[in-house]
């Protein structure tokens, strides 16, 4: 059967859980190139060893690489510079940075959208997370502001992430909006140190534009859509049923819906607790794997 | 022994944003400025308590538009300098550019103690500004010197200019204080040393004055201690102690202690009540104290027990929405239903 060549640019802790969910599913493509800047780092040393062919030349060796789909998990500045010179070359990149050059992809949500672009952009782990549970709310409700707090365990956070909390919020903030389908959105990000490290968390804050929810039809909509986020992450799921809390908000008093959600990862490369990870890097295994699929069609 | 006074930033409108549930009327903050400034106190913050870009859900929304507030406290500063809090990825840069052009001269940049990496982009995009920089380090109670050190180190390393031991919880006693605090001056080559208390434990005091014989560089007080959690140092307090011990403080104390009764009594007693102290004495972080109390109340769980399994699982700052889970846990384990 024919394969699309891919490659991972970035070789931290996304570029290395990508890898290892590549070489467990292969399915329409074939990774050619896992590149970075350190020859002597973890995920290098770990592409070696899995027998992939590596480079510290960054995204030189990734626009000679013949791969037709490049993930791109370095920061959003490197993203910026890189993007041009990839679309230059009709590879597809697939942004795991909060760069936010092509559009937001979320796939039980937009998935299938923007596949004819030559870049998507993943937003962040805390949208990946996010995003389908409030889609699926604003479903059944009209939505006025939505407001994300994802806490993730200090030792699933990269130096990538740490570097990049400005945009990481802002670009959230703005993907819950537009693909949320919501008036306003918030992301507030917050890295825990607990020993044992936690499991990613994410709590939801959903103010509704009328004074009365209909909290059944928004429990319904939303573990529907639980469902189809573990088509491709299995450790994702509500920690309690969708509950109501009396606020005083700038749109007065308001039932605010909350919504708890955990992440327990497949545990690929960092171990279980770091959901984030597997949440945004099996988005884009999806992601890939469709364009894949059209490009052999 | 002759003590030198530290430079003092008095953070009533910031810390003390927390305690009236950001709802700071423009009347108290034209006050609490004038006040201050007539006082000689050399540094004022004013912003939301979780800093600028503070208005959520999760930390309560401001009454009054930050900008707003900014411009009333720019105002009314003739001497002193205006600071704000900024918790990365809470507060981003283009909040710091605006409270900048709204003449902000000090931003406090926050992370917790073990995450200083976290604020390596905030500190550096705060030096183009031409702000001058402190850097938190919350919840230092939970780390050993050793390692506040190391992080301090870092705050250092991005152009920091004076690194604070902050005790958000009150949970630190006098000779932890100093340990912690020597740590970060043995270590500092460039930036000072601050250091922020909060009374949870009734030695805010002699925390403060545990760090100033150490001839700390900064430290923090707010009126009447009006603050999160069971308060912060009392400025009219400290000068009144100070005063005793003949430092020269070059603040006027009774002016202080006027604007306190005037401007700051009426608004919010600060008290350390059982969920005070418990926070206090369980580490968790002095913000949570409004919202524990709401969502105890709405699902029928005590304040203490909630906060005691809060301090277990190791929150940190900015997780107060782990406070629902926590209560729904609570009641499962006493076999409730998990929704009140």
């Amino acid at each position: 059967m024919d394969k699309i060549k891919v490659a991972i640019l970035g070789s931290g802790n996304i570029g290395t859980d990508l890898m290892y969910k590549i070489l467990k599913r292969p399915n329409n493509m074939e990774l050619c190139l896992v590149a970075g800047i350190d020859a002597d780092s973890d995920g290098l040393s770990r592409a070696r060893d899995a027998g992939i062919a590596t480079s510290a030349d960054s995204i030189e060796a990734i626009l000679e690489s013949g791969a037709q789909i490049v993930f791109d998990a370095t920061s959003a500045r490197a993203h910026k510079a890189n993007a041009p010179r990839m679309a230059a070359k009709n590879q597809f990149a697939i942004d795991l940075t909060p760069a936010a050059i092509g559009p937001y992809v979320v796939p039980p949500v937009n998935g299938e959208a923007h596949l004819q672009q030559n870049n998507v952009n993943l937003i962040s782990c805390g949208a990946q997370a996010s995003i389908p549970l409030i889609y699926a709310a604003s479903r059944v409700m009209e939505v006025e502001y939505a407001e994300l707090i994802t806490a993730t365990a200090s030792k699933s956070v990269g130096p990538g992430t740490r570097a990049n909390l400005d945009e990481f919020s802002e670009t959230t903030s703005m993907a819950i909006k537009e693909v949320g389908d919501v008036k306003m959105g918030r992301a507030l990000p917050v890295v825990n140190p607990a020993e044992p490290p936690i499991n990613m968390t994410n709590s939801v804050y959903l103010v509704p534009t009328a004074d009365e929810v209909d909290l059944p039809a928004i429990t319904a909509s939303v573990e529907k859509m639980v469902t189809s986020v573990q088509e491709y992450v299995p450790g994702y799921r509500l920690t309690a049923d969708p509950v109501i809390d009396v606020r005083d908000t700038p749109w007065g008093k308001k039932p605010v819906v909350v919504l708890l959600n955990q992440i327990e990862g497949a545990g690929d490369y960092l171990p279980t607790y770091a959901g984030n990870l597997d949440i945004i890097t099996a988005a884009a295994w999806r992601v890939a794997n469709a364009r894949a699929a059209s490009l052999l069609a | 022994m002759t003590l030198t006074m530290p430079r003092l930033t008095d953070t009533t409108l910031r810390d003390g944003s927390h305690a009236v549930g950001h709802n700071f009327s423009r009347e108290t903050i034209a006050n609490v400025v004038a006040a201050l400034d007539n006082a000689g106190v050399p540094v004022i913050e004013a912003s939301h308590g979780a800093g600028v870009g503070g208005s959520s859900m999760q930390h309560g929304f401001s009454k009054i538009d930050e900008m707003e507030l900014f411009a009333i406290a720019r105002e009314n500063a003739k001497q002193a300098k205006l600071a704000a809090l900024l918790a990365p990825g809470i507060g981003n840069i283009r909040h710091m550019k605006a409270a900048r052009e709204a003449g902000l001269d000090i931003i406090r940049i926050v992370t917790h103690c073990t995450e200083a990496d976290c604020s390596q982009q905030h500190m550096e995009a705060a030096k183009e500004l031409g702000l001058e920089t402190v850097g938190f380090l919350m919840m230092s109670h939970t780390q050993p010197a050793e390692v506040l050190a190391r992080e301090a180190l870092k705050m250092e390393s991005y152009g920091c200019d004076c690194v604070y031991v902050v005790d958000s919880c009150g949970a630190m006693l006098p000779g932890e204080v100093t340990t912690k605090v020597k740590a970060l001056q043995d270590v500092l080559t460039s930036a000072q040393v601050g250091f922020h208390a909060h009374n949870n434990l009734g030695v805010s005091i002699a925390n403060s004055l545990a760090a100033i014989e150490l001839g700390v560089d900064q430290i923090d007080t707010s009126l009447r201690g009006l603050g999160a959690g069971a308060g912060n140092t009392p400025t009219e307090v400290l000068l009144a102690v100070l005063n005793k011990m003949n430092v020269d403080t070059g603040i006027d104390m009774f002016a202080c202690a006027e604007a306190a009764e005037q401007h700051v009594s009426q608004l919010y007693q600060v008290a350390i009540d059982e969920a005070a102290l418990v926070m206090g004495y369980a580490g968790v972080y002095s913000s949570f104290l409004r919202h524990a109390k709401h969502v105890a109340q709405q699902y029928d769980v005590s304040s203490k027990d909630l906060l005691l399994e809060l301090g277990r699982r190791q929150t940190v700052a900015g997780q107060e929405d782990w406070i629902i889970s926590v209560a729904m846990d609570i009641r499962k384990a006493r076999g409730d239903a998990s929704a009140a």
